[in-house]
């Protein structure tokens, strides 16, 4: 636990800290959640790498970029998959818990981002190491191989930020359509699945057909894994690097912005559960 | 100074007799009922008064508390309180006011109660030398010192309501709403309450108004109350004026049977104006 130090905190940060420091606590989760990624990747590679046997030259990314975007997306794989939502937001808004998150003097939109953001953070933090640790010591083809230049691997993190921020923005507007079903459940795996799906989650986009991808590459789902994944591999570079961070930033604009007014909307309709 | 004008509240609900075929059927029609949870809801509370919030389930004591916590937007009517109107000003208002809602819970399920406490101290920028009086003298009124450092999904719910009280009182509340506070608790831990809730109105004048429908709450607590079903005000006055109101009434219906306990002449009252 980080001391408390009293004093004027940002009641943003306290819930973030708190919310950080209790998902540290699951070690097993984290455990198996290293376990299932490596496997998970690893089967992936050694299907890619079926293909490229066949016919190296018909795929748009090279196998070691391929390679690198497996082992990246599994490791900060919170940071990047809709999937991952905070449920205890869905039940305090099905259960009418929400009654006391709405008497504090905290910004709801804010409360949600600073709280979903601190899971996300939290699970990558515990799983990434381990696995990037080992994806980078085993054998070629499955080796993870690191970027020589150091430029890339800063931009690498400032997208991968925007693309959490991104994904963020985005489940919030699932979190706020909770507030007008009844359960959200089928929300939630539609949207999950459809999103992850084209935002590269199972195939990286360049894979996609031609008009798809290039519809996807402008929406918001090509702004989210898409573009540090390619930046850290090499396979996005220069202008279209540049145009892709522009499109990242433009993106988490829209959504935050779009998410605010439909949070005003909604509260202004809110029906607390259970009296 | 709390100020409610005309407060009106209507809710849709969804309505179906039981069966399987009327299940069916209202997959293509749906009826629905809206309910009058306040009708033109008016009254006021001065600074520094104690307010007993009674009537029947269902009347609208809970949707009234909501919407003076700001929880809730009324469809009709003003609501001012300390200058500020709760759901346009949310944030600034809720700073202001405390709330208990007794069939709910503030406390982080999973970490030791003084955690909690010390969140809500960040949310509320509550300067350590306050929080730290407040907690000292909260604690030593409940009885809390030894629960402290146990997660909340331990307690009792005893010990869990005495925390609720608590934790909506460390940031010093002008106002004070209580919805249920001893649903629940045993004759020790309800008198522990009262007397506290009592003690917080005489020696810093906080403004109490609370619903409950315990009788001896009231009789233990408030001067004034005010009398609510089917969603309208239909008595406001002192203890005293009620209660003869009703042996009036209940003379009436009973041949002469004057009711002495409190719950007796509510329950006349109840009858009487039929809710």
């Amino acid at each position: 636990m980080i001391p408390a130090r009293g004093g004027l905190r940002s009641p943003y940060l306290a819930l973030f800290r708190i919310r950080f420091t209790h998902s540290l606590q699951y070690r097993a989760a984290a455990l198996a959640g290293f376990a299932t990624q490596f496997a998970w990747g690893f089967m992936y590679i050694l299907a890619f790498i079926a293909f490229y046997e066949s016919n190296p030259h018909s795929f748009p990314m090279t196998l070691p970029q391929t390679v690198s975007y497996i082992w990246l997306q599994q490791a900060f794989m919170s940071f990047f998959f809709i999937w991952f939502y905070d449920n205890s937001i869905f039940s305090a808004v099905e259960s009418g818990e929400i009654a006391y998150e709405l008497a504090r003097p905290m910004d709801l939109y804010a409360r949600w981002f600073s709280q979903t953001s601190a899971n996300r953070l939290a699970a990558g933090a515990l799983r990434c190491l381990p696995l990037l640790v080992v994806a980078i010591v085993i054998p070629a083809p499955f080796r993870l191989v690191l970027p020589t230049e150091g430029t890339r691997i800063l931009l690498f993190f400032a997208s991968m930020f925007l693309a959490m921020g991104v994904v963020v923005s985005l489940t919030m507007l699932v979190y706020i359509s909770a507030f007008s079903t009844i359960n959200s459940m089928g929300t939630r795996i539609v949207v999950g699945v459809a999103a992850d799906f084209l935002a590269g989650g199972y195939l990286p986009i360049p894979f996609f057909p031609d008009v798809l991808r290039f519809a996807v590459e402008l929406s918001p789902f090509g702004a989210m894994q898409n573009m540090p994944l390619r930046i850290f591999s090499g396979h996005l570079y220069g202008e279209a690097m540049m145009q892709g961070l522009a499109l990242q930033v433009f993106w988490l604009f829209a959504l935050l912005l779009i998410g605010r007014i439909l949070m005003k909307r909604a509260l202004r309709r809110v029906v607390v559960q259970g009296g | 100074m709390i100020r409610l004008e005309n407060i009106s509240k209507t809710f849709r609900v969804r309505k179906r007799n039981a069966g399987f075929g009327r299940a069916l059927r209202a997959l293509f029609s749906r009826e629905y009922e809206d309910i009058h949870a306040l009708r033109d809801v008016s009254f006021a509370v001065n600074d520094g008064e104690m307010v007993g919030y009674i009537g029947p389930n269902g009347a609208g004591k809970s949707t009234t508390i909501k919407i003076m916590c700001g929880v809730l937007t009324p469809d009709g009517g003003a609501c001012d309180i300390n200058g500020r109107t709760p759901w346009k000003h949310r944030v600034a208002h809720v700073r202001d006011i405390g709330v208990v809602f007794g069939q709910r819970s503030q406390l982080w399920w999973d970490v030791p109660v003084i955690d909690s406490f010390e969140l809500i101290r960040d949310i509320y920028k509550t300067p350590q030398a306050i929080y730290k009086r407040n907690l000292d003298e909260l604690t030593d009124a409940l009885e809390l010192a030894e629960i402290l450092k146990t997660p909340a999904r331990s307690l009792s719910l005893g010990q869990r309501m005495r925390c609720e009280v608590v934790a909506s009182l460390l940031h010093d509340p002008k106002i004070l709403f209580l919805d249920e506070p001893t649903i629940g608790l045993d004759a020790v831990s309800k008198i522990a309450v009262r007397q506290f809730i009592k003690r917080l109105n005489a020696e810093r004048g906080t403004t109490v108004l609370l619903t409950t429908h315990d009788m001896q709450d009231i009789e233990a607590l408030t001067e004034r109350i005010i009398l609510i079903g089917k969603g309208q005000i239909l008595l406001d006055g002192t203890l005293e004026t009620l209660r003869q109101r009703a042996n009036i009434n209940a003379s009436e219906m009973t041949d002469g049977n004057i009711a002495t306990d409190a719950e007796a002449w509510v329950a006349a009252l109840y009858k009487e104006y039929e809710i």
